[in-house]
């Protein structure tokens, strides 16, 4: 099974707004795939609707070789979820929360340990692994959380916007951890605001009001749109009004924006 | 009008959070503070605001000290906090006149200011600021640290978060602001919006690592960098991370940006040594460092 992910016609409506509206894409087997798109876009209905926690309105995936209306129990147990928002559990020590996360996806406590062990000495937490979790630095916790994500060896790996705030040394190390990942065959899904990053993914899509606009791998999508980097890309896709504005007036205010100033200060 | 601070330090139980610190903002600059979260922004943010005291040091606001005198501070400034601190349960037009009420002011008396902002928001003047998307919300937050015409205004964080096109949007209105003879202060743990502002200072772990103009910071990076590039991203970093010569190895994009030990560095010797390690289709090329860049090797 080398497509790991199919998206067919993927659709959710909320009463008679479309917030994800026929989108069809397929990822690969060990694929580093990037899911982009504006605030208010869709990634986190799309997102839901994959890793099984949402149901959608109509169209087909299968996740893993799950279906995502039938099997979405299956899904949960084959796939690894880290976000931004929630990860780790502050009030437990670094090795509790591998200890319940193991628990959770019904590691033995044979595996737990050898996991526990394995993983403390990779991310060099040796020092700390009895502490609260709370009291480590932000960087040490997305990369705790990442390697928490991947405890049970699932087949693919959600990442919701996994590098926010965290410093730029941090945010690399975490990147390299990825490709590792990568490297042995975990299929990575990842979302990110820093267009640096999207340049580090195999094939990249962006979501524009619901729908994927472009998808294809980043050097190709910098030909296709003429630019020097993803950011332009994005720029020049994603520029749309907000969704949430009239139309009339989005448009408007897009105007004034271009001529309240000499250059795009972003673009360049 | 500017931001004067001087050996400012704070510390929380066993946490340094700010560590003798100074630098001034001059009046009407655009200013940025530049740092991943944990550095300090926040806390010198609270200061400077008058809702948190500092260990040592001293600071002054529009001329104004953010101990004796944090009324006129409090009059005299505009503040963004990092977290959506509005009424989640008034309308945006109700939380705008709460708090053009509060400074003694109405939307009339100061809406020139706020026109640009607030016109995108104003169809929606009925809702409930909780019912706002995230890029509605942070308008309204804006429009009303501005509502009563503050001399300085402090933006923490105003754009953590937000996709790059919002991002975009937010920066144009700052430089308007700026035109308008505000003084801003403004915190970001994006650092391409360093390119943005007149001077910036990067901060971590509590301390001020530069202060400089953009275009000078990434001018005075110690080392030539250069662009490599090859057919297999993970193996061209593990290599580069092998060879004995590296000084720093960290992936910018497409490429990796390495610079070398020796100072008779010679791109050729690299190539045959990434060739060794199978790697094909190598490309290395001298480049220009970035804002991060000198941030990665100061924090080293």
């Amino acid at each position: 099974m080398n497509k790991v992910i199919q998206v067919e016609g993927l659709t959710k409506m909320f009463g008679d707004f479309t917030a994800v509206d026929a989108i069809t894409f397929d990822v690969k087997k060990g694929e580093i795939f990037g899911f982009l798109g504006a605030n208010g876009a869709g990634k986190t209905t799309a997102m839901k609707m994959l890793i099984g926690i949402s149901n959608p309105t109509s169209g087909k995936a299968t996740v893993a070789g799950f279906d995502v209306y039938t099997h979405a129990e299956d899904i949960k147990k084959n796939i690894g979820y880290m976000s931004q928002k929630f990860a780790l559990y502050d009030d437990l020590t670094v090795k509790e929360n591998i200890t319940f996360f193991g628990g959770i996806y019904g590691l033995s406590r044979k595996r737990i340990k050898e996991k526990s062990e394995a993983l403390i000495k990779e991310l060099g937490l040796e020092k700390v692994a009895s502490q609260l979790v709370g009291s480590l630095p932000l960087g040490w916790k997305q990369k705790l959380s990442f390697s928490v994500a991947l405890i049970h060896d699932p087949k693919i790996v959600f990442l919701d916007e996994p590098t926010g705030g965290v410093d730029p040394i941090t945010r690399r190390q975490f990147w390299e951890m990825i490709y590792k990942a990568a490297n042995q065959g975990t299929t990575v899904f990842v979302t990110t605001h820093y267009m640096d990053e999207a340049e580090y993914c195999d094939r990249v899509s962006i979501m524009v009001n619901g729908k994927i606009e472009a998808l294809d791998t980043p050097k190709k999508l910098k030909e296709q749109f003429q630019a020097e980097s993803m950011n332009d890309v994005f720029l020049k896709l994603a520029r749309s009004p907000s969704p949430a504005l009239p139309k009339g007036k989005g448009v408007n205010v897009g105007e004034n924006y271009n001529n309240g100033t000499k250059s795009s200060p972003l673009g360049s | 009008m500017g931001i004067s601070i001087s050996n400012i330090s704070k510390s929380y139980k066993n946490v340094k959070a700010l560590q003798d610190i100074s630098f001034d903002v001059k009046p009407n600059e655009l200013f940025g503070l530049i740092g991943p979260d944990g550095a300090g922004k926040t806390t010198l943010f609270r200061i400077l605001t008058t809702l948190l005291f500092p260990d040592q040091g001293t600071a002054t606001v529009a001329g104004f000290d953010v101990v004796g005198d944090y009324k006129e501070i409090r009059k005299n400034v505009g503040y963004m906090p990092g977290r959506f601190s509005l009424y989640q349960d008034l309308t945006v037009e109700e939380n705008l006149n709460f708090f053009a009420t509060i400074f003694g002011t109405t939307i009339d008396e100061n809406y020139d200011l706020i026109k640009d902002i607030y016109v995108q928001i104003e169809p929606f003047k009925d809702r409930r600021a909780g019912k706002l998307s995230g890029g509605m919300k942070q308008k309204l937050a804006l429009s009303c640290a501005l509502i009563h015409k503050p001399k300085v205004l402090f933006l923490d964080e105003p754009t953590t978060g937000v996709d790059p096109v919002s991002r975009k949007e937010f920066w144009e209105m700052l430089k308007r602001l700026q035109q308008k003879g505000i003084t801003i202060l403004v915190s970001t743990p994006y650092m391409d919006e360093a390119a943005l502002c007149d001077r910036v200072a990067l901060i971590q772990d509590g301390r001020i690592l530069q202060i400089d103009t953009p275009e000078a910071i990434v001018k005075h990076y110690p080392k030539p960098i250069y662009n490599v590039g090859s057919n297999n991203m993970y193996q061209l970093i593990i290599s580069l991370k092998d060879y004995e010569f590296n000084h720093s190895v960290y992936p910018f994009g497409e490429f990796v940006h390495y610079t070398d030990s020796r100072t008779d560095f010679n791109p050729k010797e690299l190539r045959h040594y990434l060739e060794s390690k199978n790697l094909i289709d190598i490309e290395i090329e001298q480049t220009e460092a970035t804002i991060e860049d000198t941030f990665m090797e100061l924090a080293k």
